[in-house]
Parts: structure tokens; C-alpha cells; sequence
């Protein structure tokens, strides 16, 4: 990371307090475990509905209910400058529409809320959103940039949440000049760790395909999502930004450097109304079928020309998935973590525990 | 931190960001990130070739006149219910000037099964000005045909009479990438699949911009009559490069300007197609 950005209260000496929103998350309890590497960041609190799922030192977890309506008191009550909104559902698998769409919009409009109330401490809000904003369709420009609107109607429920919540994202920012806003626009994620439904389908012994289409699509390496994030909380850059490796390469291709092959199981016609009665059996819903037809593109030259450097290429972060999953096809999955309030309390507070500090 | 103590300058100056070494770019294929593959290109190449010398026996005039390098967008007259003229161009240029062609084209290609990736696959890229833009300002040549598919639905009694070059975006693209344009003549595409008649009906039913009964699909039947083409001889004609005096990437350009270049090119098309017309002794010899 760069030097700390312009702000007085670091000239003051004084650490940053940041709030993460969706902890339990891959990304929030990714982020979480990069800020606790940050000396200048003083307090980490992780708020989510369900435990946190990785290890962590010093970050505070608080238990929320799905739509955060707990977020107003806590961000009153410590004060916190900075908001990483990690908790935006951009995977619909396994959740109903409405569910998920509840969580996403319900739950961002507390936090704005709560961000934007008169005597609110927040001046920094980064938050997580998705290329999928963008959908995919046979109109799309080969390349997106930030300003351009996408070519089709919004269909599914988690595609509209997501412009539902930008749109409450974007008056925010109109009545509260004061605060730094990044929103985040991120591809397709792969690495070694996490599991999106492409990376499930990857893991298939056959990779499907809709049969005669073969799209470009376009990756950023995991790490790089972490990256991005603090990059931009930390320089407080304000505006939109895609994040998404360099290049773009056939679906066939990322098989094949999985060491699969596709099969174009998929009709090419209607795929969208036979596969609906069977999404929770194939994890295949709309937004990602019409992925697979069209594949998707973003200009990510607004984000570098920041100054932030990606670790990966597109292919680079389908290789690096596909590393892991020989890897774990050898020695199986790697033990979960399992977060107890009785251990993190002993270390945290028991006076039985050497702290070096 | 430390680095910033030592330079001794009076603001803290952030340390000079080495360059990066290049990214890994682990690729198994030649696909690049437009869609064509160099590779399928050279396999259709070496099946094209014959077509394209011993059933069209293509014969161009002024191939001099596109650049070896840099970007220049080629604009050529549009014929034939499945147009001939898109490959005849490709082929032609990148076999003699031996640099890749990206045509844009219809996003219906993209919608299809099978033909939208091997479309892709051989150059082909959906007609977005954005796109068209890109590949200008990475240097490619980009080929067009404003007239659309408004070109390729005309009756066989309305041949080589140009459409309406579209609302002259051609025009704005080359003036904001700062490229020239170089308008293309072709003879040939006309005769070797002739509409007869369009059914709007069926183009409705269908989903498709036009339904052509073809000449080829009367003497060949249904299928075979949408690959089989008439040899006619193809002949083209590259004119003079138009170039225009704007600086490049601008918010918007004239738009009264635009027409009129658009016009003019499109004029200058029509009236060479009446000079080389002149010429022609037969459809098939040319």
C-alpha cells in the first residue's frame, strides 16, 4: 500500500476506526484480516448475522440481524470514520430473490442511514459492488467503461438489487459532499480460496457450456479484491471503479487451464426458462446463463491510473485457481474455522494472556 | 518513511513507483481479447484461398492505398442476402498486406449458436462505436459497410445503388480516433446471391432483419443455396483515403460536418461502382 492519504485527523496521530459489514463473508473477513496488519487502523469492527468464518486477532465482531438495523447505534456509539460495505450478495445461488434482495437493498439503505445521520463520524465509505450491473447482453460493448449504461433490462432480482442499491448509493453521495465515496465494481472473482458459481462449475468433471457459444470473460484474482479495497480506502479516492484483471479469454480456455474440457450441455435456446424449475439443482441462475452466452468486458484503466497495480491477469487468476483445486483435489479441502465467543473472549480480554504491548 | 527522511526535501515526497515487471499472462490459446484467433483465421484462409482466386477471382485495384500500419477504417458498399463481400475484403487484405482485419457487424451474429463464436473467432466484432473506436486507436484496420444490413436486404433490381450511409457514425469514430478513412468499390457481391424477394412476414416470425428468397436458394435448394454462391467476378477498388482536419477525441463533432463526409464518401463510392460498371464487359468474366 501507498502512503496514507490526506487526512487530518492521521496528521493528528490518530488511527483510523473502521466498520466491515458482512464479517462472516469471504471478503469481509478477507479485508478484516488485512486491516489487523495495518498499525495506523485502531479499531476493526466486523458486524454480520452469522459468526465470523476466518481467524481473527483484534477485529470486534457484533451480531446484526438481516436487514442491520443495529448499524445507526453501533456507528454512534464507536464513532468509526471509515465503512467497508463488503456485504453485498452478488452470488444468488442458494438464496431466494427476495431474500437476497432484501439483504442487499434493506440492509445498504440502514448503513446509509446510519453513515448519513446529522452527527455521523463517517467520512469515508467504500463499498463492494459488481460488474454484473452491468449485465450481459449481445448489445454490449466488448469493453464497459464506468459511465456507460448497460444495454439491457435488468432481469433478475440480484441484478436489480445491486443498481437498486447504486442508485441509493449515488443520492447519498449527492447530499453528503462530506464524505468520500468508492463503489466498487468488481468481474468474475477467482483464486485459490473462494468458491463463485463459475469457480464451482470449473470443478465439474465436464465444464458446460451453452452449446455454439463460447464468451470472453474477464477475471480478477482474490487477492487483488483485497487489494483494491484497502487502495482505495486508504488513498480515499472517490468515484466509481471497475476492478478486473487485464484481457479476457474464451470460457473454453479457463477449462482448459483447469485441465477440463467444455461440453456444450446447455441448449441454446430458451436455457433461461428450462433451467429456472432446476436452479438449486445445476447453481445456475440467469445472470450467470447469460454470462455464459455472452461473456462481459470492463475497462479497468480508471482504476490504475490511480496508481493501484493488479497482481493478475485475467488467465492468471483462472490459473491460480486452477493451482488450488489440484491442490485440493490431492489433499482434500483445507479444515474451516470455527469461531468460538468463549475462546476469542479468553484471548481477547483474559488477563491469563502475554501480550506483547 | 525512511526514504522520504532522506531526500531532505521540505514536503514529504512519495517515492518513485518502479515499473512493474509484466503480469504472467498463463494463455493456452491465441484468442485475443476481441475474440480472433490468428490461428483459425490462417486455417480459413487456407480453405478460402480457392474460393476466393478460382470462384471469385478476386481482383483488386489500389491495395497500395491502405497503410502497412496504424489504424484506418475501410468502408465499403454492402451486397448479397448472406453477405460475399465481408470475407472476399479480409481475405484479400490480410493475405497481401499480411495484417489483421476486425469487420464489425450486426449483434444479431452475436446471438446466434455456432455462427456469433466462429464470427468472433475469424474478426468479426459487434458494430459499437466504442468498439470500433478501441480497435482504431490500438492501430488495427476495422472494416464497415454503413449501409448496414439496409444493404444487404435490397432486391436484386435495386443492385449497386447505395442505401443511406447510416447517421454518418463511421465518420465520428475516424475523426475522434484520428484515422483516416478509406472507402472501398465492390463489384461482384451483387450477382453472386441475388435476392429475388423479402418476406417481411417471415423475417417477423423469425426475428431477423430481413428474409431474402435468393436465386441460390431457388436453384439449390433451401440450404445449400444459403453457402452456394454464383461465381461472379469480384473486382474492388480502393480509393483515396479521406482524412479529416479535427484533433481527435472530442466530446462531439459537427454533426452537419459528419453528414456531409459521410455523404460524400458514400457519393464517391456510387460513382466509382458507375465508372467500374462502365467497364464491366460480363457479370461472371468481369
Amino acid at each position: 500500500m501507498g502512503p496514507s492519504g490526506p487526512t487530518e485527523r492521521r496528521a493528528q496521530g490518530a488511527g483510523r476506526r473502521v466498520l466491515v459489514t458482512g464479517l462472516s463473508t469471504f471478503w469481509g473477513g478477507r479485508v478484516a484480516q488485512a486491516l489487523e496488519a495495518d498499525p495506523s487502523v485502531d479499531v476493526i469492527i466486523g458486524l454480520d448475522t452469522e459468526e465470523p468464518t476466518v481467524e481473527l486477532e483484534r477485529t470486534e465482531y457484533v451480531r446484526a440481524d438481516q436487514s442491520y438495523s443495529i448499524l445507526s447505534r453501533l456507528v454512534r456509539a464507536t464513532r468509526v470514520d471509515t465503512i467497508l460495505h463488503t456485504f453485498l450478495t452478488v452470488d444468488s445461488t442458494g438464496s431466494s430473490g427476495r431474500a437476497l434482495r432484501e439483504a442487499n437493498v434493506i440492509g445498504t439503505m440502514n448503513l446509509l442511514a446510519a453513515a448519513g445521520a446529522p452527527d455521523s463520524s463517517v467520512r469515508n465509505l467504500v463499498v463492494k459492488s459488481s460488474t454484473l450491473v452491468y449485465g450481459a447482453s449481445h448489445r454490449d460493448p466488448a469493453w464497459f467503461r464506468e459511465d456507460m449504461a448497460r444495454t439491457s433490462l435488468a432481469r433478475t432480482g440480484l441484478e436489480r438489487s445491486l443498481l437498486e442499491v447504486e442508485d441509493y448509493l449515488s443520492d447519498f453521495a449527492d447530499d453528503n459532499p462530506h464524505v468520500t465515496i468508492s463503489l466498487l465494481r468488481f468481474a468474475n472473482v477467482l483464486g485459490p480460496d473462494i468458491r463463485t458459481p463459475l469457480s464451482r462449475l470449473l470443478d465439474l468433471p465436464v465444464v458446460p457450456a451453452i452449446a455454439g457459444f463460447d464468451p470472453l470473460l474477464q477475471f480478477v484474482e482474490e487477492h487483488d479484491v483485497v487489494r483494491a479495497i484497502l487502495h482505495v480506502m486508504n488513498e480515499e479516492i472517490p468515484g466509481i471503479f471497475n476492478v478486473a484483471g487485464d484481457g479476457r479469454l474464451p470460457w473454453s480456455e479457463c477449462a482448459s487451464l483447469c485441465g477440463r474440457r467444455t461440453a456444450g450441455i446447455l441448449p441454446p435456446f430458451g436455457t433461461e426458462r428450462l433451467l429456472a424449475p432446476f436452479e438449486r439443482l445445476t447453481e445456475l441462475p440467469a445472470e450467470v446463463l447469460s454470462l455464459l452466452r455472452f461473456g462481459r468486458g470492463v475497462d479497468n484503466s480508471r482504476l490504475t491510473s490511480t496508481g493501484f497495480a493488479y497482481s493478475c491477469t485475467s488467465a492468471g487468476a483462472v490459473d491460480a485457481y486452477a493451482k488450488a483445486a489440484r491442490l485440493r483435489r490431492t489433499i482434500g479441502p483445507a479444515p474451516g474455522y470455527r469461531w468460538e465467543r468463549d475462546v476469542e473472549t479468553f484471548f481477547r480480554t483474559s488477563s491469563a494472556v502475554v501480550r506483547d504491548s | 518513511m525512511a526514504e522520504e527522511q532522506r531526500s531532505g526535501a521540505l514536503v514529504p515526497i512519495r517515492p518513485p513507483v518502479p515499473p512493474a515487471p509484466p503480469l504472467v499472462d498463463p494463455r493456452l490459446s491465441d484468442v485475443d481479447e476481441w475474440g480472433r484467433s490468428e490461428r483459425a483465421r490462417a486455417l480459413v484462409r487456407l480453405l478460402y484461398d480457392p474460393i476466393y482466386r478460382s470462384w471469385f477471382r478476386a481482383e483488386w485495384e489500389g491495395l497500395d492505398r491502405i497503410p502497412t500500419s496504424g489504424g484506418a477504417l475501410l468502408v465499403a458498399n454492402h451486397a448479397a442476402a448472406i453477405p460475399s463481400d465481408a470475407p472476399v475484403i479480409i481475405h484479400g487484405i490480410e493475405t497481401e498486406l499480411k495484417r489483421p482485419v476486425y469487420a464489425l457487424g450486426d449483434f444479431l451474429f452475436r446471438r446466434t449458436p455456432m455462427v456469433g463464436t466462429l464470427w468472433s473467432r475469424l474478426g468479426g466484432v459487434s458494430a459499437h462505436p466504442d468498439n470500433a473506436y478501441r480497435l482504431l486507436r490500438q492501430g488495427e484496420l476495422v472494416l464497415v459497410f454503413p449501409e448496414g444490413t439496409k444493404g444487404t436486404a435490397k432486391t436484386y433490381d435495386s443492385r449497386y445503388r447505395l442505401r443511406r450511409f447510416g447517421r454518418g457514425g463511421f465518420v465520428e469514430i475516424a475523426m475522434r480516433a484520428g484515422v483516416p478513412v478509406i472507402p472501398i468499390a465492390v463489384v461482384g457481391a451483387e450477382e453472386s446471391m441475388p435476392t429475388l424477394w423479402r418476406s417481411t412476414a417471415a423475417a417477423k416470425i423469425l426475428g431477423l432483419p430481413y428474409f431474402p428468397v435468393t436465386a441460390n436458394m431457388l436453384l439449390l435448394g433451401p440450404i445449400l443455396g444459403l453457402i452456394g454462391y454464383f461465381p461472379a467476378k469480384f473486382k474492388l477498388r480502393v480509393l483515396d483515403p479521406v482524412s479529416f482536419d479535427v484533433p481527435p477525441d472530442q466530446e462531439r463533432y459537427s454533426k452537419s460536418r459528419v453528414m456531409d463526409e459521410a455523404e460524400a464518401i458514400r457519393v464517391s463510392i456510387q460513382e466509382e461502382l458507375h465508372e467500374m460498371l462502365r467497364h464491366r464487359q460480363s457479370v461472371w468474366r468481369g
